[in-house]
């Protein structure tokens, strides 16, 4: 028969299984209809709730994200100081952070792909619902009971068709972000633990610390450097400073201060 | 005649297309039956894409059931054999 006949077959006996139960015809499209406004709220919830979840990856895609860089610049400063062993580190973390942001990324992927879905399938009930109300009212003013029946089983047939299918879709949603969540629990709660910030950086950022300590060592040295080298040229440049200062007046006055600074200086080697 | 891809909505579809789309529908049918996950798959692409071809979306206030419903793209064989069996509706 074909799976396309056998699956209207089972959507169809379901809307006859609801006509069946009601009593008279005209009751149904009153009870159908607040059935589908309840429908239409559950679905809008759905989107919302879809819509939370992307965000909360979102945030913490862009947290990974951070730490990522933050792995990728420390590689960077320990490779720049000659400190290969701290750059393979900090990559080997970057490795494990990147695996949970590739992960993520493909969650996010998935409930926008959800939410677009459940935001068309809210769009098209809404049609759907105003014109069963359109037309249940034309079928209550124009025809007697016996006659609205054939009319009220085609719009309902047609109307429960579509709450099957966005009922699914909704059922569809919540299950994927109900993972989603659990994942994303997960993951807060790494973060919480300072699990995750262990794995991005150690317990101390032990890979910043290294490089502060290198940095400030390096800093040091360069102040130590540059001072030495000054005092080297300090006393034989202002020797001979002196006198092509004298070529305008302002430089002089400051010219004939320097010298009193030189003997202390001059004295130190002695 | 009116066709519903599950998730998606109604496409209306030229009668004349019935033959091919229950061709197509058939070897759907035939995997689902033999549990062959590997022409499944392919078999319910190329249902799916024959009627996008073919169809164009119904008027959206269109109260008309549908003549044929088709399980949404991303149906696992599961999900479809619960379609089948009104296991996938929910009640009420």
């Amino acid at each position: 028969m074909g799976v396309m006949k056998r699956v209207t077959m089972v959507f169809r006996a379901k809307a006859n299984r609801a006509l069946d139960r009601m009593e008279d015809p005209r009751e149904t499209l009153d009870y159908s209809y607040q059935t589908q406004l309840e429908l239409l709220q559950k679905v809008r919830r759905g989107v919302a709730d879809v819509a939370t979840s992307r965000k909360r990856v979102e945030l913490q895609l862009n947290q990974l994200q951070q730490n990522s860089d933050k792995l990728d610049r420390q590689a960077r400063d320990s490779l720049a100081a000659g400190r290969e062993d701290l750059a393979r580190e900090a990559l080997t973390r970057k490795a494990g952070v990147q695996s949970q942001l590739d992960d993520l990324q493909q969650q996010y992927a998935s409930l926008q792909s959800e939410e677009e879905k459940l935001s068309q399938a809210s769009q098209r009930l809404q049609s759907k619902v105003d014109a069963f109300r359109t037309r249940k009212e034309t079928i209550k003013a124009t025809y007697t009971a016996a006659e609205a029946q054939t009319r009220i089983n085609e719009a309902f047939t047609g109307i429960s068709e579509e709450m099957g299918d966005v009922g699914m879709a909704i059922q569809r949603a919540e299950d994927k972000t109900a993972q989603m969540k659990a994942r994303a629990g997960a993951i807060d709660e790494l973060m919480a633990s300072g699990a995750l910030d262990d794995m991005v950086s150690g317990p101390h950022d032990d890979i910043q610390a290294e490089l502060d300590r290198m940095g400030a060592g390096h800093g040091v040295d360069h102040e130590l450097e540059r001072m030495k080298a000054e005092i080297a040229q300090s006393a034989p440049r202002q020797i001979e400073g002196a006198a092509p200062a004298s070529s305008d007046g302002a430089t002089a006055q400051s010219a004939s201060s320097a010298p009193a600074a030189d003997p202390a200086q001059a004295g130190e080697p002695e | 005649m009116i066709v519903r891809i599950l998730g998606e909505g109604q496409l209306e579809l030229p009668a004349s297309a019935a033959p091919e789309l229950n061709q197509l529908d058939a070897a759907l049918e035939a995997a689902v039956d033999r549990n062959d996950e590997e022409a499944f798959r392919p078999a319910l692409a190329a249902l799916l894409a024959r009627v996008r071809e073919v169809g164009s979306p119904a008027p959206p206030g269109d109260l008309r059931p549908s003549e044929l419903i088709i399980p949404q793209p991303d149906a696992s064989m599961a999900e479809v054999r619960k379609l089948l069996t009104d296991e996938g509706l929910i009640p009420g």
